[in-house]
C-alpha cells in the first residue's frame, strides 16, 4: 500500500548552484536564480546572493527558508557589530561568524550550502567554503549546491590551487585576471546547466574589487 | 541565564518526543482547500480560489471562503488546512488591530503582512508544529503592486503570478505562457478562469464554484461565487471503446 | 512436493530484492526518462510528441534521446519510465507484430499492439516500469491509447504521460478541440511538449514529433530545438596533458613465452 496521508517534513531542497573565485585584487561570486522543489520550478528569478558587508558577499543554496533565516541572523549580527565597533565587519570575521552561526544549530541544522567571498584586510580576494554545520576553510575558489559536483572538478583542473600542506604556505589566490575569471564562471554555469536539472534560468554575477562592487546577469537555459 | 541539564530538558520540541505526548499538533490535515492562484495585472492583483473543503478525498464542504481581505492594502488566499487558515486570520486581525491602535496614520502594506506570515510559518515549522497551509499574499500600496507566497515550512518568494498545490503543476505553465505586465482586468479574469477550468477537469478536489478577488490602490473586492462553463461531450468520450474494438 | 508444478509467476527475486533493500543494500540506479510525452487524435490521424531529455537522478544523462519508438510502419509509441523497459517492451511487441504480419499478410492493428503491451506489463505487476502513449492508424481508423506500468489502458482523444504530463495536459485541456487539421495538431502537440520542457525539470531539450495518417508517417525528429547553450567562451579552454611519461621500454612477448602454432581454435 502506498502512503495516502500527507506527512510533515521540515526540510526541502530548493536547488541551485553557487561559485566563487578569488584573485589577487578582486573576487567573483556567482549563483543561478532558479528556485525549484522536486521537478517544479517555483520561480525563475530568485537571488541567492546577499551582500552582508562592504567587502563580504554570501551565496547560498539548499533550503530557501533556512537560507533566508540565516541571512537575517547574519544581517542582524552585523548591524550590532557596526553599532559596537563603528565599522564594517571584515570578510574573514564574517567567515568565522557564519561558521559559529551554523554550528549553533548543529542538531537541527540550517540546510544551507554557503560560499562566502570578498576582499580581506589587504584587499586580496578571499573565498570561504562551508558545510551545513559550520566546518569551513579559506580557499582560492569553490562551488557549492546542486551543480557543485559538475563544476568543482573543472575548477580544480583550470585553477589547481597549491596544496595547503606546502611549506612555506602558498597563496591560494588564482592567477587569472578579473575578466578571465568572469569568463570562467560563465562557462562553468553554462556547462552545469546543460547537465544539472536544478541549475538554470539566469546567472547573477558579483565582482568585488578596489573600485567597489559590480553586478551583471547572463541568461541560462530555461528547461 | 539558566542552563538546563539534558535530563530535565523539555521533550516538547524534540524529535524524540513520545507519540502520546500531551501537545496537540497538526501532523496531518483534516479539512483542506485546494489550489489558489494569484496574478498581477495592470491596476493591481487578481486572486482566485474555489470553495471546496475536502475531508480526505471526500468533498465535505462546498462554501468555504479561502480568500480574505487583510488590513487596507492586502488580500490573502490559502490552500491546506482550513482551521489553520482561520487561525491565521485571527493572528492577522490582531496584528492589524494593534497596528491601528498606534493611530499614526501608517498602515501595514502587503509586503509587511507577507513578511510577518513568513516568520510565523517558519517559526511554527521550527517547533515541529506547522500551520498546514500554502498562502498567497497580494496587494497594492503607494502604487506598488505586490504578490508573494509562503508554504508551511517557510519557503517564500515573489513573482508576477503564483499558485499553490495543484496550481503549481497545472496553472503556472499557462500563466508563464500568457501573463503580461499590462493585462487588463477582463484579460486577467479570462486567464484565471482558463486555469481554474483546467484544475476543475484534472484536480479531483476542485469544485465548480469559485470566487475571484481584486485589489487595486483604492478598491478591494471579493466577488460572489459563480460556476464555469465546461465541456464533457467530446465524441471520443461517448463510447471510448468503440474506436478500439477488443481493447478490453 | 509431489503433483504437477503450479502455474503462475514467480516473484521470488522481487521479494528477495525488497528484503535486501530493507537490509540496506543500494540497488543500481536506472536511466529514467523523467519525461513529457503526449499524443492527440486529429482530423486525419494521430500525432505523437516527446521531449528528448533522459535523466539519472538530478543529472541529465542524454540531452537528445529518442522517446518515440517504432512499433509497426503505421504504429508508433512514446515511452516514459525506465529507459531500458520502454525500449525492451516496444522492441518485443514490434518484433511480434512483424512476425504476425508475415503470417497474416495484413497491416498490424493498434489494438493488437495495445493488447500485447498491456498483457506483458500486467504479468509483471508493474515491475516493468513503462508508461506508454500508443498511437497509430489502421484499417479501423486512428487510435490513441495510454498504457500504465501495471497494464491498465485508456482510449482517449488526447493524452499525456510522464513527469511533465500535468504541464502538457494544461495545454491540451485548454486548447484541444475535435477536428483539428494536421497543421493545428502539430502546433498544439509542440506547444504541449514545450510546456513540459520549460515547466518540468524532468523534461528538457528538444521537441520530437511523429504524425501518423492513412497515407503514411512523418517522423519529425528535433522538430523544434528551443534550448541552445547560452554561453561559449571565446578563447576556449586547454586542459593540461596526461601524467608525464618518465620511461618507455617495450618487451616483445614472443621472447618470453613459448607459442604453440595450430592449437585448438578458441571458442567463439
Amino acid at each position: 500500500m502506498t502512503i495516502q496521508q500527507a506527512s510533515f517534513s521540515p526540510y526541502d531542497n530548493n536547488g541551485g548552484t553557487c561559485v566563487a573565485v578569488a584573485g589577487a585584487d578582486y573576487c567573483v561570486i556567482a549563483a543561478d536564480t532558479r528556485m525549484s522543489t522536486g521537478y517544479n520550478v517555483l520561480t525563475r528569478d530568485y537571488s541567492k546572493i546577499r551582500q552582508l558587508a562592504d567587502k563580504s558577499v554570501l551565496a547560498s543554496s539548499g533550503f530557501q527558508a533556512d537560507v533566508r533565516a540565516l541571512q537575517k541572523v547574519l544581517e542582524a549580527r552585523h548591524l550590532t557589530y557596526q553599532h559596537q565597533h563603528n565599522k564594517q565587519m571584515s570578510c574573514p570575521a564574517m567567515a568565522q561568524l557564519l561558521s559559529n552561526t551554523l554550528y549553533y544549530k548543529r542538531f537541527f541544522p540550517y540546510y544551507a550550502f554557503n560560499v562566502l567571498a570578498g576582499l580581506d584586510q589587504e584587499g586580496k580576494g578571499c573565498v570561504f567554503t562551508y558545510d551545513a554545520v559550520g566546518s569551513y576553510e579559506r580557499t582560492g575558489y569553490s562551488a557549492q549546491g546542486s551543480g557543485s559536483t559538475l563544476i568543482m572538478p573543472f575548477l580544480d583542473n583550470q585553477l589547481k590551487s597549491p596544496s595547503p600542506l606546502l611549506l612555506p604556505a602558498q597563496d591560494a589566490v588564482t592567477p587569472l585576471s578579473e575578466s578571465e575569471a568572469v569568463d570562467l564562471v560563465k562557462t562553468c554555469f553554462a556547462s552545469a546547466t546543460e547537465r544539472d536539472i536544478y541549475t538554470g534560468d539566469k546567472l547573477e554575477i558579483l565582482v568585488l574589487n578596489a573600485q567597489g562592487i559590480r553586478r551583471e546577469y547572463m541568461e541560462l537555459r530555461k528547461d | 541565564m539558566m542552563m538546563e541539564s539534558p535530563a530535565s530538558a523539555p521533550v516538547e520540541n524534540s524529535l524524540l518526543a513520545s507519540p502520546d505526548s500531551a501537545i496537540q499538533r497538526t501532523k496531518t490535515p483534516y479539512v483542506t482547500g485546494t489550489s489558489v492562484i494569484g496574478l498581477k495585472y495592470k491596476d493591481g492583483i487578481l486572486m482566485v480560489a474555489d470553495m471546496g473543503g475536502s475531508y480526505g478525498s471526500t468533498i465535505r464542504y462546498k462554501s468555504v471562503q479561502r480568500i480574505e481581505k487583510v488590513g487596507k492594502h492586502s488580500l490573502i488566499g490559502a490552500s491546506g488546512e482550513i482551521s489553520d487558515f482561520q487561525e491565521i486570520l485571527r493572528y492577522l486581525d490582531d496584528l492589524v488591530l494593534n497596528d491601528n491602535m498606534w493611530d499614526d496614520g501608517n498602515s501595514l502594506g502587503p509586503k509587511d503582512i507577507h513578511n510577518y506570515l513568513v516568520r510565523v510559518m517558519y517559526n511554527r515549522r521550527n517547533k515541529f508544529n506547522p500551520l498546514w497551509n500554502n498562502l498567497i499574499l497580494g496587494g497594492v500600496k503607494n502604487g506598488q503592486k505586490y504578490l508573494g507566497t509562503v508554504n508551511m515550512i517557510g519557503v517564500h518568494y515573489e513573482d508576477n503570478h503564483v499558485a499553490t498545490g495543484f496550481g503549481n503543476h497545472l496553472a503556472r505553465p499557462i500563466l508563464r505562457d500568457e501573463w503580461r505586465e499590462d493585462l487588463s482586468f477582463e484579460e486577467g479574469v479570462k486567464i484565471l478562469e482558463k486555469c481554474m477550468r483546467v484544475l476543475l477537469y484534472r484536480d479531483r478536489s476542485a469544485v465548480n464554484k469559485l470566487q475571484i478577488a481584486k485589489i487595486t490602490e483604492d478598491d478591494v473586492q471579493i466577488y460572489p461565487p459563480y460556476a464555469l462553463k465546461t465541456v464533457w461531450n467530446l465524441a471520443a468520450f461517448q463510447n471510448p471503446s468503440a474506436s478500439a474494438p477488443g481493447s478490453w | 512436493m509431489d503433483g504437477p508444478p503450479k502455474g503462475g509467476f514467480s516473484f521470488d527475486l522481487c521479494r528477495r530484492n525488497e528484503m535486501l533493500v530493507k537490509k540496506g543494500l543500494k540497488g543500481p540506479s536506472f536511466l529514467k526518462t523523467g519525461t513529457t510525452i503526449v499524443g492527440l487524435v486529429f482530423k486525419d490521424g494521430v500525432i505523437l510528441g516527446a521531449d528528448t531529455r533522459a535523466t539519472e537522478g538530478p543529472i541529465v544523462a542524454d540531452k537528445n534521446c529518442e522517446k518515440i519508438h517504432y512499433i509497426a510502419p503505421n504504429i508508433y509509441c512514446c515511452g516514459a519510465g525506465t529507459a531500458a523497459d520502454t525500449e525492451a517492451v516496444t522492441d518485443m511487441v514490434s518484433s511480434q507484430l512483424t512476425l504476425h504480419r508475415y503470417h497474416t499478410r495484413r497491416e498490424s492493428r493498434v489494438v493488437t499492439a495495445l493488447t500485447l503491451l498491456k498483457s506483458h506489463l500486467f504479468s509483471y505487476q508493474g515491475y516493468v516500469s513503462a508508461a506508454l502513449v500508443l498511437g497509430g492508424v489502421d484499417v479501423t481508423g486512428p487510435h490513441l491509447h495510454t498504457i500504465y506500468p501495471h497494464g491498465s489502458t485508456d482510449t482517449l482523444p488526447f493524452a499525456t504521460m510522464g513527469s511533465g504530463s500535468l504541464a502538457a495536459m494544461a495545454v491540451f485541456e485548454s486548447k484541444y478541440r475535435e477536428g483539428l487539421t494536421e497543421e493545428e495538431g502539430v502546433k498544439l502537440v509542440a506547444e504541449a511538449i514545450r510546456s513540459g520542457i520549460f515547466n518540468d525539470l524532468g523534461s528538457g531539450s528538444n521537441v520530437d514529433i511523429c504524425v501518423l495518417t492513412k497515407s503514411g508517417k512523418k517522423y519529425l525528429r528535433n522538430y523544434e530545438m528551443p534550448n541552445p547553450r547560452t554561453y561559449v567562451s571565446e578563447k576556449g579552454y586547454s586542459f593540461t596533458k596526461k601524467t608525464e611519461v618518465l620511461m618507455t621500454k617495450i618487451t616483445p612477448l614472443r621472447e618470453k613465452v613459448e607459442v604453440i602454432e595450430g592449437g585448438d581454435a578458441m571458442e567463439e
